[in-house]
């Protein structure tokens, strides 16, 4: 357990520190969840006046809750293309080497990205709050939001880390991007899921991230929904991302 | 040296340029898939939006199909700023200077591969469009225009890519400005008509962006027929583009080459 807790430390302190020192790392995972707030809160805000649109805090508080789950995944798969660099470059294998406990640093990269996303979800949230966002929503009911961004994050950052071990080259980056880009966009985005027409309305209905959209719109509006499925399904991607990463990471062992 | 010399020379830069860029799926397949893709997401999530008092089209396809086309001109330009950057980048460049090649030639030459990506892709965007049950208010010779106005677009926007790839000499830097270009189209009114964008400051951004009214050149050859004032705007906008983005991409080159 101590030599988990060393190697995982290492991990983080090591990407910590790469991640805030480099701004072409950081720049991109901050700046693409603000265009998208703009765009969707500021652009589309009519979208709010559809009949049969009713979400009481507003348009901008109901894209604000899409936005800050899509950065977690994305803020999860930013972490992901940085253990495939490590790995391009050399460093991974060297680390594999080294390390007494090797789960300590898929250990490791998850934090990294819990700690490098609460960076970005705290600049998108104020971003926010100048937009106008209303939180109607008590402050256990926030934490709800919060733990379902976090859970997003974690399953996303092990989805990439399980790509990273098994292609180990950056090359893999847009195997990591599009699925979570597609599960993202595939949940009612911009209107609630009943003002959505065909293939997709299925599409989202069949989706574990609607789950997540759904209930996170219930807490920060006060009227919680759909709670325990949202839980059961980030927790359930959690599980699935972290199979498919204790798999990635045996194939790395073994040189595969 | 005279023109028909500068032809030829474009000539053998173009083919180099469009017989590399085709051997790369990685460049061709998200020109083309991510746009459709994109397309039957927001074309469902936000057909609701067509009740919205005073929108300008029946079918939310018809207005957001030309969106495909400006993020085919997107790529255009990453794929053009990158294969100059990477040429740069291998030395290429400095042996085409042991050559009596004009930096006209070079120039204009390597966004041959790019331009052709974008006519692909807009092809495909039009019959997996009309495909979709898009009605195109101008009818067939609007379709061919919207055509022509999109690889124009394409070209315009490659300009900026090749100013990047002569001035980074890396096809990194050249990916990295992809969220910068990714923003000016987000900030325009290529999801919703300005008039109709609620949120003051958002209009005044998209009403001084000048993609907007690319877009909006595009977009009444779908949705409203043969609007002349849209489209002048556009073309307007797009030579404006053009002529600021190759000037630079040529001040960079000549840089570039003064360097070797």
């Amino acid at each position: 357990m101590r030599d988990f807790a060393t190697v995982g430390s290492a991990v983080l302190r090591r990407n910590l520190i790469h991640a805030f020192k480099n701004p072409a790392l950081l720049i991109p995972s901050t700046v693409f969840p603000l265009l998208f707030l703009a765009a969707f809160a500021g652009g589309l805000s009519n979208v709010g006046n559809i009949p049969g649109f009713d979400f009481p805090s507003g348009y901008t508080t109901f894209q604000f809750v899409f936005v800050f789950l899509q950065s977690a995944a994305f803020g999860g798969v930013f972490t992901g293309f940085s253990v495939a660099a490590d790995f391009e470059s050399g460093f991974g294998r060297r680390l594999l080497l080294a390390s007494p406990q090797r789960r300590g640093i898929v250990a490791g990269y998850v934090v990294a990205a819990i700690c490098r996303w609460l960076f970005t979800a705290t600049i998108v949230t104020i971003a926010a709050l100048i937009a106008g966002m209303n939180i109607d929503g008590n402050a256990a009911q926030l934490v709800g939001l919060i733990s379902l961004a976090l859970l997003l994050n974690m399953a996303a950052c092990l989805w990439g880390t399980g790509m990273a071990l098994r292609f180990q080259t950056l090359q893999a980056g847009p195997l990591m991007q599009i699925p979570i880009f597609l599960l993202l966009f595939m949940a009612p985005v911009y209107v609630p899921l009943h003002l959505i027409n065909g293939w997709v309305n299925t599409a989202a209905s069949y989706n574990p991230v609607t789950a997540l959209v759904e209930a996170g719109r219930g807490f920060i509006s006060g009227a919680p929904d759909v709670t325990g499925l949202a839980y059961l399904c980030g927790a359930g991607l959690v599980a699935l991302a972290l199979f498919w990463t204790l798999t990635g990471l045996v194939r790395a062992e073994r040189g595969e | 040296m005279g023109l028909t010399e500068t032809l030829d020379q474009v000539g053998l830069v173009a083919r180099r340029s469009v017989r590399r860029t085709l051997r790369q799926p990685a460049l061709v397949i998200p020109t083309v898939v991510f746009p459709l893709l994109l397309l039957a997401i927001n074309s469902s999530g936000l057909s609701s939006a067509t009740k919205i008092p005073g929108f300008p089209a029946h079918s939310y396809l018809d207005f957001s199909i030309t969106v495909c086309f400006m993020q085919g001109a997107l790529f255009s330009a990453i794929t053009a700023g990158t294969e100059l950057a990477t040429d740069i980048q291998s030395g290429f460049l400095n042996r085409l200077q042991l050559t009596p090649l004009r930096r006209v030639a070079i120039l204009v030459g390597q966004l041959a591969g790019a331009t052709t990506v974008a006519l692909f892709g807009s092809v495909v965007y039009l019959v997996v469009g009309l495909i979709a049950g898009v009605d195109i208010a101008s009818g067939a010779g609007g379709a061919l225009l919207l055509l022509v106005y999109a690889v124009f677009v394409a070209v315009a926007f490659s300009g900026i890519g090749a100013t990047m790839g002569a001035r980074t000499g890396s096809p990194e830097a050249v990916q990295g400005v992809f969220p910068l270009i990714f923003a000016v189209f987000f900030l325009s009114s290529m999801s919703m008509p300005r008039n109709l964008i609620a949120v003051d400051w958002f209009r005044t951004v998209a009403t001084w962006n000048p993609t907007s009214y690319l877009i909006e050149g595009l977009r009444s050859l779908v949705i409203t027929g043969w609007d002349f004032t849209a489209l002048w705007r556009g073309v307007a906008v797009g030579f404006g583009v053009m002529l600021v983005s190759f000037w630079a991409a040529s001040r960079a080159l000549a840089t570039r080459m003064a360097r070797t």
